[in-house]
């Protein structure tokens, strides 16, 4: 009797696992990636003829938890309809009791990848800014993401930035987004909430279990599990975590990093969630500012510090109005001989 | 501020200065006030002809440039009307409307809807 080797039964298993489109408009074309409770796969739309992808459970959910926690996830997308989202398509259920929701179909980088490469910190920080509005968005709908992460940031070929993997968002204020539950159960949700191919291959994982997270993009109180108490402040300590990310991508150790910039990031990441940003706009408007040369608020200055930042914002003024008076008194001087 | 707001104050305050410079030739310094008149027209007229410029060609060369032509032209017909201090007035005159080229691209609201809300 030939025994079957572990590769065949990890083959077969897979083969079985895999999701049966049959009787939906979508059709199968590879797995992406996976989460807890379900994974993301590649298919495309037959009836529109494009790419997009689905996120479905693994398993068929006889309790019908996960199956709720997956609807919500697609609920809470479906809501934040926002350029900085993926958007959702459409959810149902599978021939086999699995609950799916297909939506766009993510092609880019993601921000850590791209961070690898070599890009001015402006451009970089124009992309944190435009992150800062998503959340502020998303803020302002009620929602908290609550797993902010270079690793959860999708960066297009046409400037796209979107913001994923929603999965473990909280919904704060119920009366904001139209789902039935109040709050996300804080137990085994991992996953995207939108991907491109092999987007969470080699991500960092979610933490499971009442502390959702990934350390050190989480704030304290969310550490703590303290999840009763946590607020819009709990992302705007992501942000932080990933402005100083995006900080320490862009100079190398020995390179002295913009002061500015260090104390906007501490600031957001304030272990005291009173002493961080108030809202993500705030922040957001922060690092518009230092792009503008202007002052902000995490970053006291003495005059001297004024004065150097108001020469680097005019420079060129101060050289065009400099040389003109040097002109002016060589005119003088020369013709008065 | 608008674009040509900017070009005026920028070019008037300017020519005002270039006008006074005129006090360290002790030749023309009878006609001071009227040199200072004068330049300060000239300021305003090119500020307010760059900064319109400004509003409609985004493009810092071409401001500059175009802020240097109309500094230098508007410098010559000074320099034709007295027939003499052809480098004194232009080279300074050339300049006064780079800078003024140069500002009213960097800087300045380039929408007319914000100044009239404002």
């Amino acid at each position: 009797m030939n025994w079957l080797s572990d590769e065949a039964i990890a083959r077969l298993r897979s083969a079985g696992a895999e999701p049966d489109l049959a009787g939906t408009r979508y059709r199968l074309i590879e797995r992406i990636a996976s989460g807890g409770m379900g994974s993301v796969y590649l298919a495309e739309d037959a009836m529109l003829g494009r790419r997009v992808a689905i996120k479905i459970l693994d398993v068929p959910d006889s309790s019908g938890d996960l199956a709720a926690r997956l609807q919500r996830e697609a609920h809470i997308l479906a809501s934040l309809e926002h350029p900085g989202i993926v958007p959702v398509h459409d959810a149902g259920t599978l021939a086999d009791g699995r609950v799916f929701y297909a939506m766009k179909f993510v092609e880019g980088e993601r921000l850590d990848r791209f961070s690898e490469r070599a890009s001015p910190l402006p451009s970089r920080l124009r992309i944190f800014q435009r992150i800062c509005d998503t959340v502020a968005f998303a803020h302002t709908r009620g929602v908290l993401h609550r797993d902010l992460k270079p690793e959860n940031i999708m960066t297009g070929p046409f400037g796209e930035v979107l913001v994923m993997d929603w999965g473990v968002a909280r919904i704060l204020r119920a009366n904001r987004i139209s789902t039935p539950a109040e709050t996300v159960h804080d137990q085994a949700c991992e996953g995207p909430g939108g991907f491109a191919a092999g987007s969470l291959r080699t991500a960092p994982k979610t933490a499971h279990g009442a502390v959702l997270g990934t350390p050190g993009y989480m704030a304290p109180e969310q550490a703590r599990g303290d999840v009763e108490h946590l607020d819009e402040r709990a992302d705007i300590y992501s942000l932080g975590a990933m402005l100083q990310f995006l900080i320490a991508a862009s100079f190398r150790s020995t390179q002295t990093t913009p002061r500015v910039l260090t104390a906007i990031a501490r600031k957001a990441m304030d272990t005291d969630p009173a002493g961080r940003y108030a809202s993500a706009s705030e922040l957001g408007h922060e690092i518009a500012r230092y792009l503008d040369g202007l002052p902000v608020r995490a970053y006291p200055e003495n005059a001297l510090q004024k004065i150097a930042r108001w020469v680097a914002r005019y420079r060129l003024a101060i050289v065009l109005v400099l040389t003109y008076l040097v002109v002016r008194a060589l005119l003088i001087f020369w013709f008065r001989r | 501020m608008n674009k040509i707001t900017y070009g005026l104050i920028l070019g008037g305050i300017l020519g005002i200065f270039d006008g006074f410079t005129s006090w360290f030739t002790p030749a023309v310094r009878p006609q001071l006030m009227g040199i200072v008149l004068g330049s300060t027209f000239k300021g305003l007229l090119a500020g307010v002809l760059i900064g319109i410029f400004a509003r409609k060609v985004h493009s810092l060369g071409l401001g500059v440039l175009f802020g240097l032509g109309v500094g230098l032209l508007f410098a010559f017909f000074i320099a034709y009307m007295q027939r003499n201090y052809y480098v004194q007035i232009m080279v300074p005159g050339g300049l006064v409307g780079l800078i003024v080229g140069y500002a009213t691209q960097k800087y300045g609201d380039s929408s007319t809807a914000s100044a009239s809300l404002t």
